[in-house]
């Protein structure tokens, strides 16, 4: 598998200030824990779970939620990533590039897809999501982890685990790593 | 549609390194999209790719038509033999037809160098050069590049000689700017005959002597050998060719056990490259042609679908 | 009713004077001195005043590619370009090789705003292979023959019409002057620039210098073995212009040509792959083109002639490789020489008028010192004057130069045919 390391690339002209720290690494440690629960709960088991991150930033949350269920179930279920960039409703609008390769090599036809984002935000990446994990089977079932629900969706997405839902303004920016999530603007 | 307009493929020259970078890179995507169960992405839907060939070539036309096809693009071509490229038309007409026919990309070879350029000149639709007479074939030696780059890592150091009639091969021309622009060091070898006439700015070596130099070789690349070079005089005779020039057992055996072998097809089997050299593990030819529809992928991707100057720097946004 | 170009500086082969010259009715100058007066009036002011050029190589099309030009409008580009008689070439269709065609070709010429004088071809057809009826053709006045387009090719044969032609001087009442277009089509064919270093780095099949510099050196051979008169049209390589060179030293009866393209243009503009620089001889390298300055300054090369050749856009749009050869030349031949030829105006004006005129036979109306009793063939040139190329706006029919867009200083302001005022503040009047 070719993972490109995350990279912050910043808007061009501007930087990202953080305002205000959210979440410190510790609550991202429980809130994991709190939705691998939930997933063990809600699919009654892990059976045909498989958890695919959307690159790049859903990689990291898919990585900590395998982990944590392992802990919980004692077995890991099958992870891949997914590169939505070719599904995007925008390309050709705006400069588009995959950022890394898409690496799922277990079958989907009946599989229960959780799908790892860090942030929810519109919505339309989880589309394309939709749209691209459907032509590689048809799962059983397909849910939805995200770390963050920042609100302001424009299409019918829910989430089914919510690390921490959290109001936001539009012209904000939410910026999701392993120390922490942060709240913030673009200062050019 | 509204799109920041991209610029056309029209030669290897002109490329930077990471212009070639890049695109080798974004292949890797594209090259995992052939192995889904469903290869296809909807990334250029709605966009149309003509392929516009002058001079005939099955393989490369459904190359890109496969590239096209798999990125939800509508295809259309125009060949040779049919009515609409008649030798001696006004190719500015032609071209001018074709895109009045909604093309975005028009995909083109023929016999002629400098007929890509020219048309790019023309019309407001990209263009992406199949292959011009004698002077480039730029898809090739991107797929060249990204073959070598999969097997070896890097084409950094490595030593690669190309090996037959270079002084009609657009392939040649192409391979030689980019492999040696990703840092490896190529050595032609052919009769004197078979060598441009001119090799001042080449950034090359020359051999004469096709043994001298297998085994010193990471890279043995095999040009075709046409019929046509007999007629024009060029060599005695296809015997002598292969005799002297034709990779055999004998030779393959002198190459570096882990060489690899390649030739941008189709090949000639007995003349230039002997049917069982064919098949050695160390060939990756069938690989070339694979990675031809991932390559052309990616740059059609590039030109139509990312918004994006190849080798240009500009805003990257990811959405949320 | 008299005609005075005013207030210009005469340049002609005997020197430099201010003066204004008068014409009368018949065509003829009628005096040259200070503050003259006269019917109508043309001002020359700050201007060079000059006997009309001869351009000893213009492809006029007509009769058969009319498309691309006629008589009327290439000899408009030629009076615009300060031209008063254009030899013209015999490669139109059907090919200027007998007596039927040269007069339809005089008489379409006849009320031109040029002198059209006609060539004849060496070969009937230009076929190589059968010589042309000279001796009917000399009869008539044919003073040149040529099967420009293509050299002849058969040595034999060219030694036979070399040997034919000095038969004939007593009746032409000069020697019969044949021009060579020197391409040795075994090595030439198939290439469609100079082969170099361009075009191997083009992709575009290329002709060696070779290819023109072994018919040079055949002709050399051949003159000196039957002494007929050669005239080596368009030379463009350095090999070719020393070959001559040595030549001339010897005595031999040689004169040679080159066109404009071939001392400001190399084969590097052939990277944007615009058939507008496919030209034969083709574009050559830097060592050639000083070469050439070289020799038009040594008197190597006696004259500079344009290779006029007309082509439509639609010829033109095509491959490198598959479009017809050649460029316009007339309108621009001579501000591409004050810029690039690196001589001075009065060695300029030699090559362009009265050098070209002996070659032709035709001193006696063109050429001509600016004195009393001369025929007025005169051209009055703004030497400061800057102005920008546009193929478009041409007379020509056609549009393909090489140098659109280009700015260029100096330019021909009037140009006087037999008296007539045919070009006046750089427009056609007729």
């Amino acid at each position: 598998m070719v993972e490109k390391e995350r990279v912050q690339t910043p808007p061009k002209g501007g930087v990202f200030v953080a305002h205000a720290r959210v979440l410190d690494a510790e609550d991202i440690k429980r809130a994991i824990q709190r939705m691998a629960h939930e997933i063990v709960e809600r699919n009654h088991g892990l059976d045909n779970v498989v958890l695919i991150g959307l690159q790049t930033g859903g990689v990291m949350v898919a990585e900590m939620l395998t982990e944590a269920l392992s802990k919980i179930s004692g077995t890991s279920p099958p992870q891949g990533t997914l590169d939505v960039a070719l599904h995007r409703d925008d390309i050709g609008m705006r400069p588009v590039i995959p950022e890394a390769v898409t690496d799922i090599s277990v079958d989907l036809d009946g599989a229960t897809i959780v799908i790892a984002d860090d942030v929810l935000f519109t919505g339309r990446t989880i589309r394309a999501a939709l749209d691209a994990l459907c032509d590689f089977g048809r799962p059983k079932e397909i849910q939805l982890a995200v770390m963050v629900d920042r609100g302001h969706r424009e299409l019918p997405i829910r989430p089914d685990y919510v690390g921490k839902n959290l109001p936001t303004r539009i012209s904000e920016i939410v910026d999701v790593s392993p120390e922490g999530v942060d709240l913030g603007t673009v200062e050019k | 549609m509204n799109s920041i307009p991209s610029r056309s493929l029209l030669s290897i020259e002109g490329m930077t390194k990471s212009d070639i970078e890049e695109i080798l890179d974004l292949t890797d995507t594209f090259d995992e999209i052939g192995r889904r169960p469903i290869p296809k992405v909807p990334a250029l839907r709605g966009r149309t790719v003509a392929t516009v060939f002058f001079e005939n070539s099955t393989r490369t036309r459904l190359s890109f038509e496969t590239a096209a096809r798999r990125l939800s693009a509508d295809t259309m071509s125009f060949g040779a033999g049919s009515s609409s490229l008649s030798k001696g038309e006004s190719i500015r007409d032609t071209v001018e037809v074709i895109e009045a026919y909604g093309a975005d990309v028009l995909v083109v070879r023929h016999p002629a160098a400098g007929i890509a350029q020219r048309i790019d000149n023309w019309t407001d639709a990209l263009v992406v050069n199949a292959g011009d007479g004698c002077h480039e074939h730029p898809t090739q030696a991107l797929l060249d590049a990204y073959t070598l780059r999969k097997h070896k890592g890097s084409l950094n150091g490595l030593r690669i000689a190309i090996v037959g009639d270079i002084r009609h091969s657009r392939v040649a021309r192409s391979d030689v700017l980019a492999f040696t622009m990703l840092g490896a060091e190529v050595v032609l070898v052919a009769p004197p005959t078979l060598l441009p006439p001119s090799l001042e700015g080449w950034p090359v070596t020359i051999s004469y002597d096709l043994d001298e130099v297998l085994p010193t070789l990471d890279v043995c690349y095999l040009l075709r050998m046409q019929n046509e070079r007999i007629s024009e005089g060029l060599i005695p005779s296809v015997r002598e060719y292969t005799a002297d020039y034709g990779l055999n057992i004998k030779r393959a055996a002198t190459l570096p056990k882990d060489a690899l072998i390649c030739h941008p097809g189709p090949t000639n089997r007995g003349i230039e490259i002997e049917a069982a050299v064919a098949s050695d593990p160390r060939s990756v030819i069938l690989d070339q042609v694979s990675n031809g529809v991932s390559i052309r992928m990616a740059v059609l991707f590039l030109l139509l679908g990312s918004g994006r100057n190849l080798g240009a720097t500009s805003e990257l946004e990811g959405g949320q | 009713m008299s005609l005075v170009i005013r207030g210009g500086t005469i340049i002609d082969s005997e020197g430099e004077k201010k003066a204004d010259v008068a014409i009368g009715d018949d065509g003829l100058i009628t005096e040259v001195s200070s503050n003259l007066k006269g019917e109508e009036e043309i001002d020359a002011s700050g201007c060079i005043v000059t006997s009309g050029f001869v351009d000893l190589h213009s492809h006029l099309r007509e009769p058969g590619q009319e498309d691309a030009e006629t008589i009327e409008t290439g000899a408009r580009g030629g009076a615009l370009g300060g031209y008063t008689a254009l030899i013209a070439m015999p490669n139109t269709t059907p090919a200027m090789d007998c007596l039927a065609v040269i007069e339809q070709v005089r008489a379409l010429g006849e009320k031109s705003v040029c002198e059209i004088i006609p060539t004849g071809t060496m070969t009937v057809g230009r076929n190589g292979e059968q010589m042309s009826p000279m001796g009917e053709l000399v009869d008539a006045g044919v003073g040149i023959f040529t099967d420009d387009g293509n050299g002849l090719q058969d040595p034999r044969l060219m030694r036979r019409i070399m040997e034919y032609s000095t038969g004939l001087t007593h009746r032409l009442g000069r020697p019969v002057v044949l021009a060579q277009h020197c391409e040795v089509e075994a090595l030439s064919s198939g290439g469609y620039m100079h082969e170099g270093a361009w075009s191997s780095r083009l992709g575009i099949p290329g002709q060696p210098a070779e290819a023109e510099e072994l018919m040079v050196s055949r002709d050399i051979a051949l003159v000196r073995l039957t002494g007929a008169h050669m005239h080596f049209q368009h030379l463009s390589t350095a090999g070719s212009v020393e070959m001559v060179r040595l030549a001339k030293q010897e005595g031999l009866p040689i004169t040679a040509e080159a066109t404009t393209h071939h001392f400001s243009l190399t084969d590097e503009s052939c990277a944007s792959y615009d058939p507008v620089f496919k030209v034969h001889p083709p574009l050559r390298t830097d060592q050639d083109v000083i070469a050439v300055r070289k020799g038009l300054s040594d008197g190597t090369i006696d004259a500079i002639a344009t290779d006029h050749a007309p082509h439509t856009d639609h010829s033109k749009e095509k491959s490198f490789d598959e479009a017809p050869p050649g460029m316009l030349g007339l309108e621009t031949a001579f501000s591409v020489s004050l810029e690039d030829s690196g001589l001075d105006l009065p060695q300029i004006l030699a090559l362009l008028s009265w050098r070209p005129a002996a070659i032709a036979g035709v001193l006696d109306r063109h050429g001509n010192t600016v004195s009393i009793g001369a025929k007025a063939n005169l051209c009055v040139i703004d030497p400061d004057i800057t102005w920008t190329v546009s193929g478009n706006l041409m007379a020509s029919r056609s549009s393909n130069t090489p140098y659109e867009g280009r700015r260029l200083r100096g330019r021909v302001r009037h140009t006087i045919q037999s008296g007539e005022a045919v070009v006046i503040d750089g427009e056609i009047q007729r």
